[in-house]
């Protein structure tokens, strides 16, 4: 279970810069729930999920996931709890690493790493059957180089790492966003696979209000740092883009013309 | 030009190369696995001879003397990790500083003297420029190899460990290392001493090859670094994509340019003081070189549709 309890964050306090972009959030997930973050420019979804991955800390309030309290957490520490797919296709992996060593890497994560082997035979056989899952292609290009996929490849393997070792919680930051259309809808259609196959606790951020509206049990809408629509249960499954912008009264070009 | 001085003078500059390759191997891993130009290497370059010489002059054995020569290399990465991680300086003035350090440092370990000799009758040394053209097993050539082979062996079996596979990781992506939990400070921290060590080792070596360690002999490693590194990737990058060859590549690379420099002083046609003047220039010409060709020389994209 996450709970962000009074959270604030300001960036380039007491500069003419100066930009609230949380402002005292709440927010609280159970396990198992799958939430779709939606928002304009600004809002503060992604710095929603940096300051649960501890990119940075926030100035107040807390973070909590399951027992553990994150707020103050180095960024390396909580990665253990942590499972994340970013929006640019070349943060998630190491281009110039194979692929199986991306996936090494992701199976270690929150782990001692020692002098022993950096990766294993038995582990090739995991990562052979898993990437075998994804239905690209990859089991068979094991040691290429991950700087040889394309984008939606890649965030295809950066998907299968965060989950390879099972998170607490699934942190996706618009991780469709630069992929083409029909990319977007396998990667997310993986997505859906891995999260319902592991009953992970997850929170998309995602401009694409179609998207949000598919995936998920629950959705949420962010404006100026603080969560202004929550949405789930029946209401969520019964919920229609023309809902959403006559309702919220939209007026977010971006999420308009991403529709 | 005269021709049997040239060759006489071939096997030192191979010697010289495969000691210096060493201390380029050092250099690659900051300035290529880590991505982390270091410019500390200057004055680890003459702390890993001093403290070998002084050492030894003073009694101890020459294993010892080798490894606190290496411990007080890995300890000037240390600081510069520090400075970088802890203190947030950018890594170049890190090394700068470190370097600037160095010098109070290296001429304190010298006995506040510019240079120390060591003789090669009084003592066991590993290498010497006297037996250079020896065919024995006491020839610097044979030993300065022995010394690659192992350092290219601990290198790759590392780089191929949980722990060294973090520090690949970083050096490629950071914000990636970090969301797989990779500690990307403390790694960096050690990366940095693993290549100060090695370069303190090189250090240590080459003082006992010439018979002395000078204060001023680790000015412009990095260049002679940077000029092996390259041409060894200019040369070898196409068949050479194992990371032990890649590192051999790098050593190859030091060889050749010894070799060249030999050549090129033996010509006369520059003298030994410009020597400095020439290597920066063709390091600068051998890094505009992949730059250049990605601006005017990339293949045109044949447009579809």
């Amino acid at each position: 279970m996450l709970e962000i309890k009074n959270v604030y964050k300001t960036f380039n306090a007491g500069t003419v810069n100066e930009k609230r972009a949380i402002n005292g959030l709440n927010l609280t997930l159970n396990n198992g729930d799958f939430v779709t973050v939606i928002g304009g420019n600004g809002a503060g979804k992604s710095t929603t999920l940096n300051l649960i991955a501890g990119v940075f800390p926030p100035d107040e309030g807390t973070i909590h996931l399951d027992a553990y309290n994150l707020t103050n957490l180095p960024e390396h520490k909580r990665a253990r709890f942590l499972g994340r797919v970013f929006q640019d296709p070349m943060r998630g992996t190491a281009a110039n690493m194979g692929i199986e060593e991306n996936l090494a890497l992701a199976y270690r994560r929150g782990e001692h790493r020692g002098l022993k082997s950096g990766i294993s035979s038995e582990e090739r056989k995991l990562y052979r059957e898993r990437l075998a899952m994804l239905d690209l292609g990859l089991e068979d290009r094991m040691t290429s180089k991950v700087g040889l996929l394309s984008g939606g490849q890649r965030q295809a393997l950066t998907l299968l790492m965060a989950t390879l070792k099972k998170p607490n919680l699934l942190l996706l930051d618009e991780h469709t966003a630069a992929l083409d259309p029909k990319t977007a809808d396998k990667v997310l259609k993986i997505t859906k696979e891995i999260v319902e196959r592991d009953n992970l606790t997850t929170l998309m951020v995602t401009h694409n209000m179609r998207h949000a509206i598919e995936y998920g049990n629950r959705l949420i809408m962010m404006h100026n740092g603080q969560v202004v629509v929550d949405i789930s249960g029946e209401e969520k499954k019964n919920l229609q883009v023309q809902d959403l912008l006559e309702k919220f009264n939209i007026d977010n070009d971006r999420m308009l013309l991403s529709e | 030009m005269n021709i049997t001085a040239l060759i006489n003078s071939l096997p030192g500059a191979v010697a010289q190369g495969l000691i210096w390759g060493l201390m380029a191997i050092g250099v690659y891993i900051t300035y290529k696995v880590l991505d982390l130009p270091d410019l500390t290497v200057d004055g680890t370059m003459c702390t890993g001879g001093a403290v070998c010489i002084v050492m030894m002059t003073s009694g101890y054995n020459i294993w010892v003397s080798l490894l606190c020569a290496v411990i007080a290399g890995m300890l000037a990465g240390l600081v510069t990790g520090i400075f970088h991680t802890f203190m947030g300086i950018p890594a170049i003035l890190a090394g700068i500083l470190t370097q600037l350090a160095l010098y109070s440092i290296n001429l304190r370990v010298l006995g506040g003297k510019a240079n120390q000799a060591i003789s090669v009758d009084k003592y066991n040394l590993l290498v010497s420029l006297r037996n250079v053209r020896k065919a024995t097993i006491e020839n610097p050539i044979f030993v300065s190899i022995i010394f690659t082979i192992v350092l290219i062996a601990i290198l790759y079996w590392f780089f191929g460990t949980e722990l060294g596979c973090s520090l690949r990781a970083t050096g490629c992506n950071a914000d990636m290392a970090r969301a797989q939990g990779i500690n990307t400070n403390f790694v960096k921290v050690l990366g940095l001493m693993i290549s100060n060590g090695v370069v303190a080792l090189s250090s240590a070596l080459l003082a006992q090859y010439q018979g002395f360690a000078d204060v001023n002999m680790g000015r412009g490693a990095i260049v002679i670094g940077l000029a092996a590194v390259i041409i060894g990737q200019v040369l070898f990058s196409k068949i050479f994509r194992n990371f032990a060859l890649k590192l051999l590549g790098v050593s190859i690379g030091a060889i050749i340019y010894y070799l060249v420099i030999q050549i090129v002083l033996q010509t006369q046609l520059i003298q030994t003081d410009d020597l400095k003047l020439l290597t920066a220039l063709v390091v600068a010409i051998f890094l505009a070189v992949p730059f250049w060709k990605a601006k005017h020389f990339s293949k045109k994209v044949r447009k579809e549709g």
